[in-house]
C-alpha cells in the first residue's frame, strides 16, 4: 500500500490526482444532491410528531456528520504530515479546513432554525450545541493559526498540531447526548442495526449524507490544486501549466 | 517504519492520550455541570448529595405527567406535572407552550423552585425523542393518533368559545 501510495506525497501527483477525482466527485455529488433532497423535501412522508418541520433534518444531519468525517479527515492529514513529513498531507489539511467550518456552520444554523419552532429555543447551552459550537471555533483557530504564519512549513506543523489535539473533540460531540442530559434528542441513523427511523426516510437521508460527503471531496480537490499551484510557483512543472494555459488562452 | 518517524509517531501519539486524558478528567469533573437539566427525582432526592434549595434558579427535564395539564381558562396560565422515574415535580408557566408540547411529551423548563415540588417556570422547551417515522406507521406502532400541534393542545378545561376557536385554527391546517 505504501508503494502505492507514496507517489502522491509528490505534488505533481497529488495535482494530477486531483484532476482525475473532480470530475467523478462533481457528478456524484450532483446526482445525489438532487435525488436525496428532492426525494426528501418533496416525496418523504411527514413526521407522526413534527410534520414538516423535520425535513430539515436531510439538511441538518448530513452537514452535521460530515463536520465531524472532515475534521478527522483534516487530522489524518495532519498525522501523516507530522509523522511522515509529507507537504502534500499539509496543504490537504488547510484545503479541508474552510469546507468543514462551513459544514459545521450549516449544522448549527439549520439546527437553530429547527430548534425554533420544534424545541422553542433557537440556542440552549447544552452538550451537544456547546460541543459542535467549540468545533467550529477549532476550525477557525486552525484557519486563523495556518494564516499567521509568513512560512507555510511552519505555519502547517502548528496548524496540524492544533488540528490533532482537537480530534478530542468528536467523541464527545457524538457521545455528548449519551453522557449528559440535554435538550438533543439521541443518536438516529449511527446505530447502524436498528435506525430509529421509517426506511422510507432514511433513505433520502443516507443519499444526501453521500451527496453531502462528495461535494465536499469535489471542494477539496479544487482547494488543494490550488494550494499546490500556489506553494509551488517556482517548480518547472507549474510554470510549464501556466504557460499551457497561456497559450490557451492567447 | 524507519526509526525516526516511528518516533516522531511515538511523540504524537504521547501528545494526544496525555490531551485526551486532560480533557477527560476535566469533563468528567464539570460532569455535574454540563447536565442541561435536573430530573424530577434528582430534585426531590438530591443529585450527587446535593438537593437544589427553595429559591433556586434551575432547568428540570421531565415528562409530563398524562392528565395532569390544567390551563386557566381566563389567562395562559398552566400547570403540569413532570415525571422521570419517581416522584413528580409540579411547574406552572404562564406563556405559549412549544407546538410539540403535550402530555406523555418530554420537556425542559426553566424556572425558580418555589417550593419543594413546585417550579415556576420562566421558558418551556419541548425535547423530542430520534425517532422519525410517518403518522401511519407511528399509529399502528404505538397508538399515537397524529394530532395537528394547534388541535394537540387539550383543551380540556376551556369553555366552548375557546373549544370551537380551537377547531377553526386546526381547520385552516
Amino acid at each position: 500500500m505504501w508503494k502505492w501510495l507514496h507517489p502522491y506525497a509528490k505534488t505533481e501527483r497529488a495535482y494530477q490526482l486531483c484532476i482525475t477525482l473532480q470530475p467523478w466527485f462533481w457528478a456524484g455529488a450532483c446526482i445525489c444532491l438532487v435525488v436525496g433532497t428532492v426525494w426528501g423535501l418533496a416525496f418523504a412522508p411527514q413526521d407522526y410528531q413534527q410534520g414538516d418541520s423535520f425535513r430539515i433534518i436531510y439538511i441538518h444531519v448530513p452537514s452535521a456528520i460530515l463536520s465531524m468525517g472532515t475534521y478527522v479527515a483534516m487530522a489524518v492529514a495532519a498525522l501523516v504530515g507530522m509523522v511522515w513529513q509529507w507537504r502534500t498531507a499539509y496543504m490537504t489539511m488547510i484545503a479541508m479546513a474552510p469546507i468543514g467550518a462551513v459544514m459545521t456552520f450549516v449544522a448549527l444554523f439549520t439546527g437553530a432554525a429547527w430548534g425554533k419552532p420544534m424545541w422553542g429555543a433557537w440556542w440552549v447551552w447544552d452538550a451537544r450545541l456547546t460541543s459542535e459550537l467549540i468545533l467550529l471555533f477549532l476550525y477557525v483557530g486552525v484557519i486563523a493559526l495556518y494564516g499567521a504564519f509568513e512560512d507555510k512549513q511552519q505555519a502547517g506543523k502548528a496548524a496540524g498540531v492544533m488540528a490533532l489535539v482537537g480530534v478530542v473533540n468528536i467523541p464527545i460531540i457524538h457521545y455528548s447526548v449519551e453522557w449528559w442530559n440535554t435538550l438533543h434528542q439521541g443518536a438516529t441513523i449511527s446505530k447502524f442495526d436498528n435506525p430509529s427511523i421509517a426506511p422510507e426516510m432514511l433513505w433520502p437521508l443516507l443519499i444526501n449524507l453521500l451527496g453531502f460527503a462528495l461535494f465536499i471531496g469535489a471542494v477539496t480537490t479544487i482547494r488543494l490544486r490550488n494550494e499546490i499551484v500556489l506553494r509551488e510557483l517556482h517548480r518547472p512543472w507549474v510554470q510549464a501549466l501556466a504557460q499551457q494555459r497561456l497559450e490557451k488562452e492567447a | 517504519m524507519n526509526p525516526r518517524r516511528k518516533q516522531r509517531l511515538a511523540v504524537v501519539a504521547t501528545i494526544g492520550l496525555l490531551v485526551a486524558s486532560a480533557i477527560g478528567l476535566m469533563l468528567y469533573a464539570l460532569n455535574d455541570s454540563i447536565d442541561l437539566f435536573y430530573t424530577p427525582s434528582e430534585i426531590i432526592e438530591g443529585k450527587n448529595g446535593q438537593k437544589p434549595q427553595v429559591g433556586q434558579r434551575l432547568r428540570i427535564g421531565g415528562m409530563v405527567v398524562p392528565g395532569s395539564v390544567s390551563r386557566d381558562p381566563e389567562s395562559l396560565a398552566v400547570s403540569f406535572d413532570l415525571v422521570d422515574t419517581g416522584p413528580t415535580v409540579t411547574v406552572t408557566f404562564t406563556g405559549i407552550l412549544p407546538d410539540l408540547f403535550r402530555e406523555g411529551q418530554g420537556i425542559v423548563a426553566t424556572g425558580v423552585l418555589t417550593e419543594k415540588r413546585q417550579i415556576n417556570a420562566q421558558e418551556v422547551l419541548a425535547k423530542h425523542d430520534e425517532e422519525y417515522m410517518p403518522p401511519e406507521l407511528a399509529e399502528k406502532m404505538k397508538g399515537i393518533k397524529h394530532v395537528k400541534p394547534t388541535e394537540s393542545l387539550g383543551y380540556n378545561s376551556a369553555t366552548n368559545e375557546a373549544s370551537s376557536s380551537a377547531g377553526k385554527n386546526g381547520g385552516l391546517y
